[in-house]
């Protein structure tokens, strides 16, 4: 399995026995949940990498390839440097029709804990502790053109990796698995 | 990389204009179907690598008609000419139903679930249940009647050609061949990027594109608008007017490729007054632009094969339904399915090499940040074909089929050239269409 080489299954997990840390870590990841989704809602965009460490992975990949081990993403950013040359783009030099976006996320479920080795790829960091947190969230975003009506935009799940920092958890990889593999027209925002 | 220009050698009507009839009626969609997609056209279906094994298969379309692409036996006897990939569409013999639902896999027959009609990979039909009848109380009831014959009911087969790798089928059986309908000046720039490589399959994106498919065409033939729509062409040098290119069709103007060699980017005479240029636009990770040029990419010039050419773009359209892009690393197809005359799915496969390395591939996957339905220089295609097909809508709700485009940039006859300041490519395939339409 070489870099490029996408993670089918969250792959080696160990649930979380404590109740008290299983409970810290779903409130925490719920409320981060929510942060993220109004940062997006309300085009509040430079805050949106915040929530990464700066080595973090976000990608965006449909279902078809994700469970068929296909590499492609809709959208494949390596660090906290491409999200906001990202924001850069969508803002500044995609051309598009306007719309608002609106995130409904699930709770989170917490899947467990995992070695920080055996992310696939690997994530360069110096700063990782040994094990990161495994989260899955279900989401789904709504697209609305003003004054049109609103449509279903993109609908799956967020599979992610979370690691302690003093400033509490942060994102060491999002990858959001589409359902709605059918892309209607063009895809600007992050979600 | 200049060439001499080559007029064609054909009679010219004017298609410097197209009239918005052409994307918003319904019939003409319906004749272009029948004419285009079902006639005497070749239609991208796949390519090789997605089916590698022994009765793999993937579902694809032709048209608005669903097809299936097999990988059959090589026939026994043929075994020269038969390359052993079959097409079948995907509507059972017997009562019409669209009997495969799974996109892709591998499956020994193809088995209609409502009357269990069991059909080769070949399509040929090898069974079905009760043909000779029930026996109850030593009486043969039912059955099909005794001048039933097997061979007569098959799925409908569509004649296929695969060219290195790429698979095209075509529901007419007296189509030209494949290297033909192409022609010599389209093929070394197919053959420049598949000829005698293998091909690893990266993944799909899929975009619904509310405009007429033909409007996607018409992207990939103007090399007018990436240097004005697009940011990253024109700050990054990717694509823009003052860099040395070239297009190029066949005799029928109806495929074209558009060849361009990237430059450093940067301010200019072509930028002036481009609203879409940023001079000061840095990247905080320039990973996207890690640019590496490859050893295929240099070729003896079609055009002049004493000397060679370096392209680090060519756009390919073969007519009527597929794109073939390479964009510095990043490589692949992307298939028109139409869908009504107002909107049309679009699929990207991205590709690489075999025997690419790991960073290959790593780059080759980051640069489709730029491509697709999210892509830096795509999405926006997307968005224009949009309000394009709005704006023939609403000239044509009053049914009195007026209004039309304007395309003169560079004259209004059809001729290849070295520059990119020109929609003649666009004249190409429009003087085709009205041809083929009845229209010339």
């Amino acid at each position: 399995m070489h870099d490029n080489t996408p993670p089918n299954r969250l792959g080696n997990i160990t649930p979380v026995d404590d109740q008290a840390t299983l409970q810290n870590l779903q409130l925490e990841i719920n409320h981060l949940n929510a942060q993220y989704a109004r940062a997006l809602d309300e085009k509040d965009f430079e805050q949106w990498p915040e929530f990464f460490i700066h080595e973090g992975r976000y990608t965006v990949r449909s279902r078809e390839n994700h469970e068929r081990g296909l590499p492609l993403a809709l959208m494949d950013l390596e660090s906290q440097g491409m999200m906001k040359d990202r924001i850069y783009g969508v803002t500044n030099t995609i051309f598009h029709a306007p719309y608002y976006t609106r995130h409904v996320v699930s709770c989170t479920l917490v899947v467990g804990s995992t070695p920080t080795s055996s992310l696939s790829p690997p994530v360069q960091s110096t700063t990782l502790g040994p094990t990161l947190w495994v989260s899955s969230t279900s989401y789904a975003v709504f697209r609305t053109k003003p004054t049109q009506a609103t449509e279903v935009f993109n609908v799956g799940q967020y599979l992610d990796h979370w690691t302690s920092t003093p400033t509490g958890l942060k994102l060491v990889s999002r990858l959001c698995v589409y359902d709605s593999e059918m892309v209607l027209n063009s895809f600007i925002y992050p979600i | 990389m200049n060439s001499p220009t080559d007029p064609l050698l054909r009679p010219q009507v004017d298609s410097s204009r197209v009239p918005f009839w052409a994307y918003t009626d319904p019939q003409l969609h319906a004749q272009e179907l029948n004419r285009i997609f079902y006639g005497a056209h070749w239609n991208y279906v796949g390519l090789l690598a997605e089916i590698p094994q022994l009765g793999d298969f993937k579902k694809s379309q032709v048209g608005e008609r669903e097809v299936i692409m097999v990988k059959d036996h090589v026939h026994p006897t043929q075994k020269d000419i038969d390359h052993g990939i079959r097409v079948v569409e995907n509507r059972c013999a017997h009562r019409g139903v669209r009997f495969c639902q799974k996109t892709h896999g591998n499956q020994r027959s193809f088995v209609c679930p409502y009357h269990q009609w069991a059909y080769k990979l070949n399509g040929d039909l090898g069974g079905l249940p009760f043909k000779d009848g029930v026996e109850r109380d030593g009486q043969i009831q039912g059955g099909m009647p005794k001048d039933f014959d097997l061979k007569q009911h098959g799925l409908n087969r569509l004649k296929v050609e695969v060219l290195h790798g790429l698979v095209f089928a075509t529901f007419d059986h007296n189509a030209q061949p494949l290297h033909d309908y192409l022609g010599p000046k389209i093929l070394p720039w197919v053959e420049r990027i598949f000829k005698s490589r293998e091909l690893t399959l990266l993944g799909y994106n899929r975009q619904r594109i509310p405009g007429n498919w033909k409007l996607m065409m018409e992207n990939i033939k103007d090399p007018y608008h990436p240097g004005l729509l697009h940011t990253w062409f024109v700050t990054f040098g990717l694509w823009r007017a003052d860099q040395r290119s070239r297009m190029v069709m066949d005799d029928l103007g109806r495929h074209a490729v558009m060849i361009s060699q990237r430059n450093e980017g940067g301010g200019g005479a072509v930028t002036q007054g481009v609203t879409s240029f940023k001079p000061n636009m840095k990247l905080h990770d320039d990973r996207l632009l890690d640019i590496v040029q490859e050893p295929w990419w240099t070729i003896p010039d079609p055009a002049e094969l004493s000397k060679s050419i370096t392209p680090s773009v060519t756009m390919i359209t073969l007519f009527p339904s597929l794109i073939i892009q390479q964009q510095v690393n990043s490589l692949s197809t992307r298939q028109i399915i139409p869908n009504g005359h107002g909107q049309f799915d679009f699929v990207w496969t991205h590709f690489g090499f075999k025997d690419d390395t790991p960073e290959m591939t790593r780059r080759r996957l980051r640069q489709a940040n730029l491509f697709g339905p999210a892509g830096y220089v795509s999405a926006d295609d997307g968005e224009v074909i949009e309000f394009s097909q709005a704006g023939f809508e609403q000239f044509n709700s009053d049914g009195l089929r007026q209004g039309e485009t304007l395309c003169e940039l560079g004259g209004k006859e059809v001729a290849m050239t070295d520059h990119m300041v020109t929609e003649t490519l666009i004249r190409g395939m429009y003087q085709y269409w009205n041809e083929v339409m009845g229209h010339a």
